[in-house]
């Protein structure tokens, strides 16, 4: 299963690395990661998207709390959350692809952010699922350079994360 | 308040928190703080022979009296020869702090001379680790790293310090207290958990105790014993826990796992209710999990760290907290509700256990012609009391050590169950000879695991350690021939110790004395010779043992508890 969690660590050098390391070090996957410093500069905020059994998923939360510069832990995907990533896309855009693709991120309430003659990147916000169907119909030849932000994620209403 | 140098607020720090002894090595990143510590003399430096054996013999202090060990080492190599003794103490919970120089922030990531990124290095073997950039953060952070070691559950932590930070002064201040937001262990244990547990316990059929390193770091083993004798259940220690239990009672199953008693395994596999106190159903201990989770069983699982509960086996009624709290917990409410367990059932289980007891799978046979390993341990149990601390590096000896030496106080045992770290025991025999010189320090090892910490005979000379080694030399590296012999038909692969030193010769190269025992009716003559004619020597004794004994019983990596092998002596 598919689990979102949100760690709230002090913003130190070498934090990243301790939670990075546990992961790799306990067999751990990690399919997207992203850290940025919040509102208050000395906390962090970082989102892991991991699979694994319910039992892992446990143990995953129970190793994070115990690092010593996590603050805390929450698998988001427990209960109704908001997810999203940024997606640049750079695609070949000449002839009719032009209409096409442009078209395409309408669709997808994509903004085309860079025009040359034979170019458009495009920026996407979405959830991680959205972004890989963006991806999927598009024409794959077209596809130039993606990248991806990795997913960031917030609990809905009164569900909050703070110190 | 007074300017110091970084390096004097190193040392002040480390008075404040009331070191005693600091093992380590200089070098050029630590001479400001090796200079500092010159100009004092409260706290006592030991020079060890090879970093490694400095952050053993602080843990081995750690280990026998409940203090934080401290190492002192240079950057770089002298970094990287800390990490076995620090990756040792992390496996087995104890408290240390290593203090390591590291190059001058200017040159950090410059790949200066003795450079390496000892933080990064040591990031997955410690509790915590930091580097100080800045000396008006070192006072701090010295604070921190004691309060983190020794608070929840207990490890290493590395404090990197750039040599231009020993030379950098400040004003000097230690707080009194630490608060950390972002670390608060838990001490108490849930109530209503508790409440639960103890009614499964009186309500169990076939209860179980089984209680690990952590009864012992915690100062448990007063409440333990008091719990189990109130109960009048079956109790089994851990490799990491004996001692916390007196050995010599009744009560007292033995050791589990893969060498553990017929008796502790099968009541382990076979109880209704088990209580597991400050255990990790290791590998070692309960074997396959899947076996061991075959068997329906109720399981209550004390620990402080709630990352080891329902790591490996499913638990039933976790309880998150410091053990003798927890067991305090329960000896209130059992005596609250003036409860017993059922005697009856209890006594029909007893049977049983006793039945699997009486099959003694403890006996080996004695040899007229060669020394049996088992019997220089069960005469050393003998002329010591039982009482004296008892260290051990790791294969045979460790096991038979741990079979046949009864340990009936904490804290007298102790050897490397985690990491299983050959080299340990002459180390962890200087830091319990430092933290106890009331005491009788016995090193049992092998002469495979001796050689790997041997250059600190010269240590123990320096400082006058009335350690005794028990060598139980079977010129083999035992275990990996034992395991050769049962799973690799019997090809000795790189297992036979050839072109050993004379050990004899060895000891008194290094100012000590030195005994060779090559018969069994020899064995306890030299065994008081060398604990009482020389009782404030170190005396390294050699004692010729059978090579094809093995250890028994033993449960094979991978299999359950239940499917023991037992010895073909019997």
């Amino acid at each position: 299963m598919r689990h979102i969690i949100s760690i709230l660590l002090e913003n130190e050098a070498g934090a990243l690395s301790r939670v990075a390391g546990l992961f790799s070090a306990r067999a751990y996957n990690i399919e997207t990661l992203t850290v940025a410093p919040t509102e208050d500069i000395s906390l962090s905020r970082l989102t892991i998207v991991t699979s694994g059994t319910d039992a892992v998923i446990e143990q995953i939360t129970k190793q994070l709390n115990k690092l010593i510069d996590v603050i805390k832990v929450v698998d988001l995907s427990e209960a109704p959350h908001i997810e999203r990533e940024l997606m640049l896309i750079k695609v070949r855009a000449t002839g009719k692809d032009r209409e096409e693709v442009k078209r395409l991120a309408d669709i997808f309430r994509g903004h085309i952010v860079d025009v040359t003659e034979s170019t458009y990147v495009i920026e996407l916000t979405a959830s991680g699922a959205k972004l890989d169907s963006f991806i999927q119909a598009i024409d794959t030849g077209l596809i130039l350079e993606t990248v991806r932000t990795g997913v960031c994620g917030i609990g809905r209403g009164e569900r909050i994360l703070k110190v | 308040m007074t300017m110091m140098t970084g390096a004097e607020i190193v040392i002040r720090c480390l008075q404040e928190e009331k070191v005693e002894y600091v093992f380590g090595y200089p070098g050029g990143a630590v001479l400001h703080i090796y200079d500092a510590l010159f100009k004092q003399d409260q706290i006592k430096h030991v020079l060890v022979r090879h970093e490694q054996a400095a952050v053993h013999a602080a843990d081995g202090l750690a280990r026998s009296s409940h203090k934080v060990g401290v190492a002192l080492v240079t950057s770089g190599p002298g970094a990287t020869n800390a990490v076995t003794g620090i990756a040792t103490a992390y496996m087995d919970s104890i408290p240390l702090v290593v203090i390591s120089g590291q190059v001058p922030n200017e040159y950090i990531g410059q790949d200066a001379f003795q450079e390496c990124d000892t933080v990064g290095i040591t990031r997955p073997c410690v509790k915590h680790n930091f580097l100080v950039n800045d000396v008006r953060n070192l006072a701090v952070t010295i604070k921190k790293a004691f309060y983190i070691a020794n608070s929840g559950r207990p490890g290493p932590v590395v404090v990197d310090i750039p040599k231009d930070v020993t030379a950098a002064k400040c004003k000097f201040e230690y707080p009194e207290t630490i608060q950390m937001r972002s670390y608060n262990p838990v001490v108490k244990g849930h109530l209503g958990q508790i409440k639960k547990a103890v009614h499964l316990l009186l309500e169990a059929k076939r209860p179980m105790i089984y209680s690990g390193g952590g009864v012992i770091l915690s100062n448990g083993a007063e409440q333990l014993t008091r719990l189990t004798r109130r109960l009048g259940f079956p109790i089994t220690n851990t490799l990491m826990g004996l001692g916390a239990y007196p050995a010599t009672d009744r009560q007292f199953l033995g050791m589990p796992g893969m060498h553990g008693t017929v008796e502790a395994n099968l009541a382990m596999q076979h109880c209704d209710v088990l209580l597991a106190i400050g255990a990790r159903f290791d590998d070692r201990v309960i074997g396959n999990p899947q076996n061991f989770s075959s068997l329906p069983r109720k399981i209550i699982h004390i620990d402080i760290d709630p990352s080891s509960i329902s790591k490996r086996v499913q638990v039933d009624v976790p309880i998150v907290g410091n053990v003798p709290d927890v067991l305090d917990e329960m000896l209130k409410l059992l005596d609250a509700g003036n409860a017993s367990p059922d005697a009856t059932v209890l006594a029909d289980w007893w049977q049983q256990v006793e039945e699997w007891r009486a099959k003694q799978c403890m006996k080996y046979r004695r040899k007229k012609s060669v020394i049996m390993p088992q019997y220089v341990m069960e005469k050393l149990y003998e002329i010591t009391g039982g009482n004296a601390i008892v260290t051990s590096d790791v294969g045979q000896h460790q096991m038979w050590a741990a079979q046949y030496y009864k340990f009936d106080q904490p804290r007298r045992w102790l050897n490397s169950g985690g990491l299983g770290t050959m080299g340990v025991g002459l180390p962890y025999a200087m830091g319990a000879a430092l933290a106890h010189p009331e005491l009788q320090i016995v090193c049992v090892t092998g002469e495979g695991s001796i050689q790997m910490c041997i250059q600190e005979l010269s240590t123990a000379k320096q400082f006058r350690l009335p350690i005794k080694i028990i060598n139980l030399n079977n010129r083999y590296l035992g275990m990996v021939r034992q395991w050769q012999e049962m799973f690799y038909g019997s090809r000795y692969s790189e297992s036979y110790m050839d072109s050993l030193p004379d050990f004899v010769k060895l000891a008194e190269a290094y100012g000590h004395v030195g005994i060779r025992v090559e018969r069994p009716e020899d064995v306890e003559a030299a065994l008081k010779k060398a604990f009482i004619e020389h009782k404030d020597d170190l005396v390294f004794m050699d004692f010729i043992t059978d090579q094809k004994a093995n250890v028994f019983p033993m449960v094979a990596a991978g299999k359950g508890l239940a499917d023991m092998i037992l010895t073909e002596d019997l």
